[in-house]
């Protein structure tokens, strides 16, 4: 069940291969290792705006790279099989679970975290709303949940709050954040053009 | 103490803090804080502290903490929820070429090595490579001799079922803190009677004209906080440190140093993000223990974070309980006797009782209670928001609803009539008009498929103190100010409302009293748990920086040509009382301090009209926290779904200090328990032991789209025991939540549902449209 045979999520993609997989030995470790570092794939990801050239195992998910060989953490991995939405980056402006896309699988989609969401001195109106209306408690869920409300307002700006209650429903909030969450949001939100 | 150590005086006292009272206070404490309304930073909504670096993702949680060379840990893990485990062969594991340790979490060899719930910790390995460490794992070989086993705890409490424990090995105390009472006997799995006791509980059921009995229960719920379980071991030579996702830094140093016998001085523990606990993060834990141990034998750094299944089977739970409620009351509706039985289970571990809920909120002359542990072989059950309590006024609050019925008085009228608290009375008179109370109509009353119904219930908690709790405040010549404790800020808020306590007495903005927390290189702070974290720390942060103030005040008084006495600190500026245009700015008086900084510790007083009860480094203030809930709901009786449609919660906590963080976590608490209420459940398969839903997406908690409004209404109540006079909300805004929603579904359909987690199914079965489920 916990570590003994059965192929589980957890079981498959884990640590990029910048750790490396030790080299060869007498113990019998050998063929797999070597069939691990000879996995490994050049890839260039486009990361808030700039190009990065790296190697990754097949097997490392985004969620995986973005926090260890690009040292982007803000992205957080609290379930890692996309049932509670904290690791949301955006692909291609659309928020999605960096956990549950492999590294290698993204190809030419632009990759936004939430570390490129705002300038580097300015904050995102989200975020200045989220501070405004202490949407915020322990703050492992929020950049996710600020993820999610940003690409909401791009799309959607006169979001009802049914909305916005929708874009966020995937995120698990522990703390109960939600009613500011969404108070932040609707705050943000236009009210609809007479077209 | 002598006459000159202490003096007189008056403090705002009540609700409002319209009243007053004389007090002998300690003289090196703060003058007394006026209420509310008359203050510039406390009691107003700041900014939290933390926010933007959390907004930004720039906060450093434990999971994102790299030491160079660290090594990442694994734990095996026990598939069998009991057996005896006769070998373990680490010989491979190894021999892996990426594994610098692997210890062993139990020795087989001496006998003792039983696995008692599935998941339980075998061996743990230290490789260089997160996916290494996992291969390790998996190389080890264990050799299991199964055993029987139960993990239900009605089958638990049958004659012949497979006992978890026996005499000789089953815990007196509980590994997880959570107090059990020691010295009980054992019989099978079933541990207890804690019996407490008051008057005479026969006499008072012989006076009653009316008697209520019934049965009701509560499932285990699982803490899921977003943030896993996760730690950082760094032992070396000199000494150790350790990055922890922690409740609690001092306490875990304390456990630290005991358990590999270090000095304190040379164990440091450090949290900055801490990414919720909610009780499960109190304590070292095993992964802890584990992963010094790793760090120990390989001499490096090692991290161990669980992942998500490890969490829901080893990280802690709340027990679940089915209580058997006996109430007599007298027709006019007061309270004659009042006697609880509950069994509970906390899996291998002590602590599933109701603590003192039904004890304390109600006045009943006599009163007996009977709690029961029943070992089940299922995790470790810990201390979660509320312990006790939550399982206890589910029971209690609605036995108290069904008495009111019987009697027919109303829910509210009766509980003016047997609650003795003027504080919870006020709060239903405000929350039976919000909710609007006098528009609720007889239980089942509508007609159509769906029904709506109000309900209320009530909250009580101790004012926990922990008088262990310092902090130290220094102010720069600069003129920056600095607050330092160990205390940690684990999301409540707990900075913020330091640096606003701070700021309120140097006559500076919130904003600019830096912080520096969640390191046991500071002063010891206290733990963030049992809702105390607050009421230990303000009061200590305001004295020293009281204390401090009187530095700056001696360096400014022969500029302005006043004694320091005649000083204050206001805007920014020291000035003159009396004639205010005498003044210099405050980082001007620092600039004349003779160091480069001045600096106070202060720790916290005893409450200035005394604790009700001191144990140690802990105490209990004379007067609870509560608060009143009332709850509106729609139930569509074709589909059974319940909907919260809205919360009012009225709630108490002192002096409230920074009412929007108040607000966010009483909203919290009230989400926490309305997803208890409905959603979530552990589910333990019998014939495997092992649990069925052990992820985020089959575990279910209640989100965005099922949150209510939720109207908090927080009351300025004023009891003059401290310098800031502040207490906590955590617990007390999580405990009424699920017993006003179950008040409330009774209203809406008119059939008592007395067993959690009130699913479609669990409604329909009430509804008598669906057979009631085997085993429910």
């Amino acid at each position: 069940m916990f570590t003994t045979a059965g192929t589980t999520l957890r079981s498959l993609p884990l640590v990029v291969a910048a750790q490396g997989i030790g080299a060869a030995s007498a113990d019998g470790f050998g063929a797999d290792a070597e069939r691990s570092a000879e996995g490994l794939i050049g890839i260039t990801l486009e990361v808030n705006g700039s190009a990065r050239k790296l190697e990754v195992e097949p097997r490392a998910t985004l969620a995986e790279v973005l926090r260890g060989p690009l040292g982007l953490k803000g992205t957080k991995i609290a379930c890692n099989r996309g049932a509670c939405s904290a690791c949301t980056v955006w692909l291609d402006g659309a928020p999605v679970c960096s956990c549950m896309m492999l590294a290698i699988d993204v190809g030419e989609r632009r990759v936004t975290t939430i570390e490129g969401l705002a300038g580097h001195d300015g904050l995102h109106p989200v975020q200045a709303s989220f501070i405004e209306h202490d949407a915020v408690q322990c703050g492992f869920c929020t950049p996710g949940m600020v993820m999610s409300c940003a690409a909401l307002l791009r799309d959607r700006p006169s979001a009802t709050e049914a909305e916005v209650r929708r874009a966020i429903s995937g995120h698990v909030c522990r703390c109960g954040t939600y009613p500011h969450v969404i108070a932040a949001t609707l705050a943000l939100t236009k009210p609809p053009s007479k077209a | 103490m002598s006459d000159e150590s202490m003096r007189s005086v008056t403090m705002p006292l009540g609700l409002g803090g319209h009243e007053q009272v004389v007090r002998e206070i300690p003289a090196d404490e703060p003058p007394p804080l006026p209420p509310n309304r008359e203050l510039a930073v406390i009691g107003k909504s700041t900014a939290r502290h933390d926010a933007e670096a959390k907004v930004r993702g720039a906060t450093r949680f434990t999971v994102d903490v790299a030491l160079p060379g660290m090594l990442y840990g694994r734990i095996l893990r026990s598939p069998h929820p009991h057996a005896r485990v006769r070998a373990i062969d680490v010989s491979v594991a190894t021999r892996h070429p990426q594994v610098r340790a692997v210890i062993l979490a139990l020795q087989p060899q001496d006998g003792t090595a039983i696995v008692r719930y599935a998941g339980a910790p075998i061996a743990a390995v230290a490789a260089t490579a997160m996916l290494a460490a996992e291969e390790a794992v998996q190389l080890i070989q264990v050799d299991y001799e199964p055993l029987p086993f139960v993990v239900d705890l009605s089958e638990a409490r049958s004659p012949g079922a497979p006992q978890v424990y026996d005499s000789a090995s089953a815990p007196s105390g509980s590994p997880s803190g959570f107090p059990a009472p020691m010295g009980l006997p054992l019989e099978g799995n079933v541990r207890g009677p804690a019996i407490a006791r008051r008057g005479d509980i026969s006499q008072g059921f012989s006076q009653a004209e009316t008697v209520i009995e019934q049965e009701y229960a509560t499932q285990v719920q699982t803490h899921c906080c977003l943030e896993p379980h996760s730690i950082v071991a760094d032992w070396r030579p000199d000494g150790l440190t350790v990055y922890m996702s922690t409740q609690y830094t001092a306490g875990v140093r304390h456990e630290l140093a005991d358990a590999f016998n270090l000095p304190l001085s040379r164990v440091r523990v450090l949290v900055e993000g801490m990414g919720g606990g909610f009780g499960s993060k109190s304590m070292l834990g095993n992964y802890g223990r584990l992963a010094v141990r790793l760090s120990q034998q390989a001499q490096s750094p090692v991290r161990i974070v669980l992942d998500r299944r490890e969490e829901q089977t080893d990280a802690g739970n709340r027990p679940g309980t089915r209580q058997r409620i006996r109430l007599g009351a007298r027709r006019d509706g007061s309270l004659t006797a009042l006697s609880v039985q509950s069994y509970g289970t906390a899996g291998v571990a002590l602590g599933a009782g109701i603590w003192n809920f039904a004890e304390s909120l109600y006045a009943c002359p006599n009163f007996e209670s009977a709690q029961y542990d029943v070992f089940t072989n299922a995790g470790p059950g810990c201390a979660m928001r509320a312990p006790g309590a939550v399982p206890g006024a589910w029971a209690v609050e609605q036995a108290v609803d069904e008495l009111a019925e019987h009697l027919a008085i109303d829910p509210l009228a009766l509980r003016d009539r047997i609650d003795p608290s003027p504080v919870r009375r006020e709060e239903r008179r405000i929350g039976a008009q919000r909710i609007g109370w006098s528009g609720r109509h007889a239980p089942g009353a509508d007609r159509g498929p769906v029904k709506r119904g109000i309900g209320v219930a009530q909250s009580l908690w101790a004012s926990n103190v922990q008088i262990n709790a310092s902090c130290e405040v220094r102010v720069m010549r600069d003129g920056t100010v600095e607050v330092r404790s160990s205390v940690q800020d684990i999301g409540t808020g707990t900075g913020t409302v330091i640096a606003q306590v701070v700021a309120e007495v140097l006559g500076l903005p919130a904003a600019a009293i830096q912080l520096r927390l969640g390191d046991t290189d500071f002063p010891a702070g206290p733990p963030s748990y049992g809702s105390r974290a607050t009421a230990s720390i303000t009061p200590p942060a305001r004295t020293a920086a009281w204390r401090v103030l009187q530095s700056l005040y001696r360096e400014a008084a022969p500029l302005l040509k006043a004694a320091p006495a005649e000083l204050v600190a206001k805007d920014g500026k020291i000035a003159v009382r009396d004639d205010p245009a005498r003044s210099i700015g405050f980082a001007e008086a620092a600039a004349r301090l003779r160091t480069d900084f001045a600096s106070a510790v202060a720790s916290r007083a005893d409450d200035y009209g005394g604790f009700r009860r001191r144990m140690g480094d802990a105490a209990i203030a004379q007067q609870d926290l509560g608060g009143v809930q009332f709850a509106a709901v729609a139930v569509d009786a074709e589909t059974g779904i319940v909907r919260v449609e809205r919360v009012v919660a009225v709630q108490d906590c002192g002096r409230p200090i920074n009412p929007r963080q108040i607000e966010s976590q009483v909203q919290g608490g009230v989400l926490m328990g309305m997803s208890f209420a409905l959603f979530e459940e552990r589910i333990l398969d019998r014939r495997s032991g092992r649990m069925l839903n052990s992820d985020l997406e089959h575990y279910k908690i209640g989100g965005s789209c099922e949150a209510p409004q939720i109207d908090v209404v927080v009351l300025e109540d004023y009891r003059a025991m401290s310098a800031t006079d502040a207490y906590g909300i955590a617990e007390p805004s999580n405990i009424a939540t699920a017993p006003a929603i179950g008040n409330a579904v009774y209203n809406a359909i008119g059939v008592r549902v007395r067993s959690l987690p009130m699913t479609p199914a669990a409604i329909l079965a009430a509804l008598g449209r669906v057979p009631k489920a085997q085993n429910a």
